[in-house]
This record gives structure tokens, C-alpha cells and sequence, in this order.
């Protein structure tokens, strides 16, 4: 059995985001047993500086449709669709969904984008969750408008990459 | 690595304006760079990290991917057909290798 790695999942991100980027390395290589595996997670704070980077500013929250199961048992390949229910026109059109999870060893998932050609703002993917945690959808339309929405999983088995 | 194949459903005809679902499906280990072999040596990341569709040479759907999407990649979305042509689909790995499936559409 393969074990997830926990100090070596801190991203460069939080590093970047910490106090003073050597110190934080040092700390967090010497950090007691047992916080190290939360300190090789994303954090809210971290997704926040994501989204922040994609659009901005904080979006407000809007109609995006998640459909995530409420209990993931195995956390290796937990099924994730979104959907906006918007016009997909050259004139308007949704430009680019981000998929986020603020429990992951890095809170990227994935990014869709679409165009017009699209017909329709939807996209299905599998994805990893190594524990319960929320998963964050931020959405852009193409006059840069913005918005999010997020869903919590709970993971029995979590998905460690294998 | 077992030999990676790319597989897609596309319906082979749909009338002109019909919005169409698209399943694509490859089989890739999406190594996620957080894992350790038994010796305890970091088991280095080799994902695909980008997903592109093409409908008659133009791109119209695309995917960042990040190492937590599952190993065995699907992405499911949707196109508009208003005329008969070919899509092109391709998968970006992390080591540089592309790899592409064709399908083409009929106006019913």
C-alpha cells in the first residue's frame, strides 16, 4: 500500500502565502507529528487567494449547479458535474468554471473553458478527495462578471492518488 | 504504464442547431506527485495536464487539469452542431507526449 506523502504536498502557494518563505519551510518540516498532515492541505484561506487571482475579487455567490454526492465512500473518484443555466451566445457566454476543493494537498481541481460553441455551459469530471472538505466552484462570464458556490463531500475512504 | 488509448462517444449525426453530449475517457495513471513507493521515495507527478477539443480545426472546449482529478481522466461536455465535420480531441501528459482521437458528425 502506497502511503500519501504530507510534508511534500505543501504547495509553493502556501509557502509564498506564509510568513516569510524560508522560516515557513523550516517550520513546517519541524512541525510536532500529526499537524503535518493538516499543514499539507489546502486551505480555505489559499482557495481564497486562488479565486482572488482568477477574478479578483471574492464573486458573490450565484447559480451554479453542483451535482457531488453528499457521502463519497471512496474519496479515489468522487463524480462532480457543474452546470450554469445561462445563454451561451458570442455576444455572452460563460468563459471558464474552476473547480476548487479547499481539503486537497493543492486546491486546484480543474478549470473548463467553454465558448459559444459550447451550446451549453456544462462539464462532468471525476475527481480526488483525500478527506470531507468543500468543494468551491467559481464561474466567469465573458463581460468578466463572476461568481461562485461551493458543496461539502464527506469522504469515508480518502483519495490519495492512487 | 500500460498502452494509453484515448476514448470518446460523439453521436455520428445530429440535426443542425441539436446541442450534443460528448463523454471522453482516457486511461492514465494521473500520478499525483504526493505519493511515496515502499522505499519512501517520492513517486514523481506525470499527469495529463490539458484537455482540448476541436470541431473542423477550431478549439471550442478546453481543460486545465491539476494532479486531484482521478486516474483514468473522464470529461464529459457538450457542443453545438450546425454543420457535418470532424472533432479533434487531445490529451497533453506531463512528459510531453499528445495524444489524439478523431470522430466525425453527420447533419442528420
Amino acid at each position: 500500500m502506497l502511503e500519501m506523502q504530507d510534508s511534500g504536498g505543501t504547495s509553493r502557494r502556501r509557502v509564498l502565502f506564509s510568513l516569510g518563505g524560508a522560516a515557513a519551510v523550516a517550520t513546517g518540516l519541524t512541525v510536532v507529528p500529526g499537524l503535518g498532515a493538516r499543514l499539507a492541505r489546502a486551505s480555505e484561506t489559499e482557495v481564497t487567494e486562488v479565486i482572488k487571482e482568477m477574478v479578483g475579487e471574492m464573486p458573490a455567490e450565484g447559480a451554479i449547479s453542483i451535482d457531488l454526492p453528499e457521502i463519497a465512500e471512496n474519496g479515489n473518484t468522487v463524480p462532480l458535474s457543474v452546470e450554469i443555466d445561462a445563454p451561451m451566445t458570442a455576444d455572452s457566454y460563460v468563459q471558464d468554471i474552476m473547480v476548487l476543493a479547499d481539503g486537497n494537498p493543492s486546491p486546484r481541481v480543474a478549470q473548463f473553458r467553454f465558448t459559444p460553441m459550447n451550446g451549453k455551459a456544462s462539464a462532468s469530471t471525476r475527481m480526488r478527495l483525500v478527506q470531507t472538505q468543500n468543494v468551491v466552484v467559481v464561474a466567469r462570464m465573458s463581460d468578466g462578471q463572476a461568481m461562485m458556490a461551493s458543496k461539502q463531500v464527506k469522504v469515508t475512504i480518502g483519495g490519495c492518488g492512487g | 504504464m500500460a498502452k494509453i488509448r484515448p476514448r470518446v462517444r460523439v453521436p455520428g449525426k445530429a440535426a443542425a442547431g441539436d446541442v450534443v453530449e460528448i463523454k471522453t475517457l482516457i486511461n492514465h495513471t494521473m500520478e499525483s506527485g504526493h505519493r511515496k513507493d515502499e522505499s519512501g521515495n517520492t513517486i514523481p507527478r506525470q499527469i495529463i495536464n490539458r484537455f482540448e477539443a476541436l470541431f473542423n480545426g477550431q478549439e471550442f472546449f478546453s481543460v486545465d487539469l491539476h494532479p486531484s482529478v482521478s486516474s483514468n481522466p473522464y470529461i464529459s461536455f457538450f457542443a453545438k452542431v450546425d454543420e457535418a465535420g470532424e472533432f479533434t480531441f487531445r490529451w497533453h501528459d506531463d512528459d510531453g507526449s499528445v495524444y489524439e482521437e478523431t470522430k466525425s458528425i453527420e447533419l442528420a
